[in-house]
Formats: structure tokens, sequence, C-alpha cells
């Protein structure tokens, strides 16, 4: 079995019902430094995971588990990801 | 009565909660390395103590929720047994769903090191029968993630099953959903609690307040 090596791209974020007060103080500094157009910050994680899979729908199956057992807390949390073969 | 200290890399209130089990109220104490996987059957109360477990990476408690002996602490859960969880402890209850809701970070982005105000809520439970309704209590809080958040339709469960043992009063140090300090789970043998009971159960560190926890415990246990 030939044996590839992707990389999972992780954005995890708080969700939209959860107050982000890291985000909303980076929002206040950037409007001190003038930036007065800004609607919104949230904070958030990003993981880059590389992984050894068969092919590209095992290794993005792989990755969806690891999102929902340990990186990612669904009570708080959201999350997305993007999947490419590297090299 | 045995009670059982569950020590993760990282903890740093287990020696003051087995001080107050020895010392205190007078029990038998063991800790429990969290690789370790003995039989929990001996125990008749488990603490999960306050810290910084595996650093805190990821989310506080997320780590230490897959370590060895939490699989059994799960078990002993279910099985009945009275667990509390006290500071990083709640988080990893939460985190291994033993409880419901989750931590955010502080409202003020701080750690917060102080004494603060709680109010007993209920008073039928094991870890707060000796308490009176209502009562008011000064124990010391020291976190950065207390910031307690559940869905409205959970807090509403909570509330239903009177599942909110402890409350801040006066002021809400850290952005606590309904100013929540401390829940159970349905079955009131799990309770987790932001503030050290441990820390203030001898008058020498300021406050005794904290003591009715683990007399509540111990009553519960010898059935009076």
């Amino acid at each position: 079995m030939i044996t590839l090596m992707y990389q999972a791209n992780i954005k995890v974020t708080l969700k939209k019902t959860v107050a982000d007060p890291q985000g909303l103080t980076i929002k206040h500094a950037l409007d001190s430094l003038g930036y007065k157009d800004i609607d919104s910050v949230r904070a958030g994680k990003f993981f880059i995971i590389n992984l050894k899979s068969s092919d590209k729908a095992k290794a993005e199956q792989e990755t969806k588990e690891m999102c929902e057992k340990l990186l990612v807390n669904p009570v708080i949390e959201e999350y997305s990801f993007e999947i490419k073969e590297i090299k | 009565m045995r009670f059982g200290v569950v020590v993760f890399p990282g903890s740093n209130c287990d020696r003051d909660c087995s001080h107050v089990v020895e010392t205190v109220i007078k029990q038998p104490c063991e800790m429990i390395w969290h690789k370790d996987s003995p039989s929990l059957a001996k125990f008749d109360a488990l603490i999960i103590p306050g810290g910084f477990s595996y650093g805190d990476y990821l989310r506080c408690g997320a780590i230490a929720r897959f370590s060895p002996i939490m699989k059994s602490v799960i078990d002993f859960a279910n099985g009945g047994g009275l667990i509390i969880g006290i500071c990083n402890g709640f988080q990893i209850l939460l985190e291994a769903e033993l409880l419901p809701g989750a931590m955010l970070r502080n409202k003020n982005l701080h750690f917060i090191c102080k004494y603060v105000e709680l109010k007993v809520e209920e008073t039928d439970t094991p870890f707060t029968n000796k308490y009176k309704m209502g009562q008011i209590i000064r124990v010391p809080i020291a976190h950065n993630e207390g910031n307690y958040f559940i869905e409205p339709e959970g807090l509403q469960k909570l509330k239903a099953n009177r599942q909110i043992i402890f409350r801040y009063h006066g002021e809400n140090p850290n952005g606590a959903m309904d100013d929540i300090a401390g829940i159970c789970n349905e079955r009131r043998n799990v309770l987790g609690m932001m503030p050290h009971p441990e820390r203030s159960s001898e008058a020498i560190l300021g406050s005794e307040d904290g003591l009715g926890v683990f007399e509540s415990i111990l009553s519960k246990l010898s059935g009076q």
C-alpha cells in the first residue's frame, strides 16, 4: 500500500454564541491603533498536523476524529479544517 | 473513611487537600498517581485537586481527562462514589463530561488570586450538608479560566435540578454565567467548584469556611 503524507490545517474558534473576551480586547487595541472600521475580532487556535495515510478520505476521517476527541471542546468551540497532500 | 487524591503532572493543591483530610478532619488519605490504575473500590471519596495539569496546554483539563486513571474515576462516579473537583479538578471533570458546561478565560483576562464570598445555594448534597441554606462563606479563588459557560438549555436544567451549589456573592470575579462558582451532577455525587475549600479550612490560613465541604463529605459517609 502506498502511504502518502498529508497536512491538516485545523482552525478552532469559540462558537458564535460564546463571548470571546480575548477577541474583544484585541479589537479595542486595534481601535486604539486607529483601525476604526473593524466590526469584530475573534481569537482562536490553529493546529498544523502532518500525518501519514493511504488516501485523503481516510486522513480527513482521522482528522475529524482527532478534533472531536481532543482538539475541540464542542461545548464552547467549533472547528474547520483543510487537508492537502505534502511531499 | 478513606480519601484518595488524584495527582497529575502539574497538580499543586494535592498536598493541601491531603493535609486537610489527614490533619484537620483526621481521616486516612492516599495519593493516587494518574498513571497508576489501582482499584478505586477501597476509597470512599476522591478529590481531584487544583493546579495546572499538563501545563494547562490545549485547554485546562483537556489532556488530564485522558490520563489512564480517568477511566477508573469515571467508573467510580458512575458507581455513585463521591468525587470533588477543585479548580483545575473542576475543569478536568468538565472536560471528562462528568459535569456539564465548560470554562472560558476570566472576563478580565487576568489570573485572579483572592478571597471571594460564596453563597451556599443547596445543602442537600454530600458536599454542603454542614452549611446553612444561603450561608455566605469566604473562600479563596486562584484561576485564569473560571468563567463558567453553558448553553441556555443547560442552564435551565441546572436550575431545575438544583445543581448550582455555590454562587459568587456580591462581586462576580470572573464573568461566570449566572454567578456560578460550583455545580454538581444530576445524581449529586460529583461536585466541581472553582474556589479552594482546602485553602480555607484552618483559622491560621485566614478562613475556616471551606472546612464545611470536608466535614459534609465525612458526615455523609458516616451516615450522620
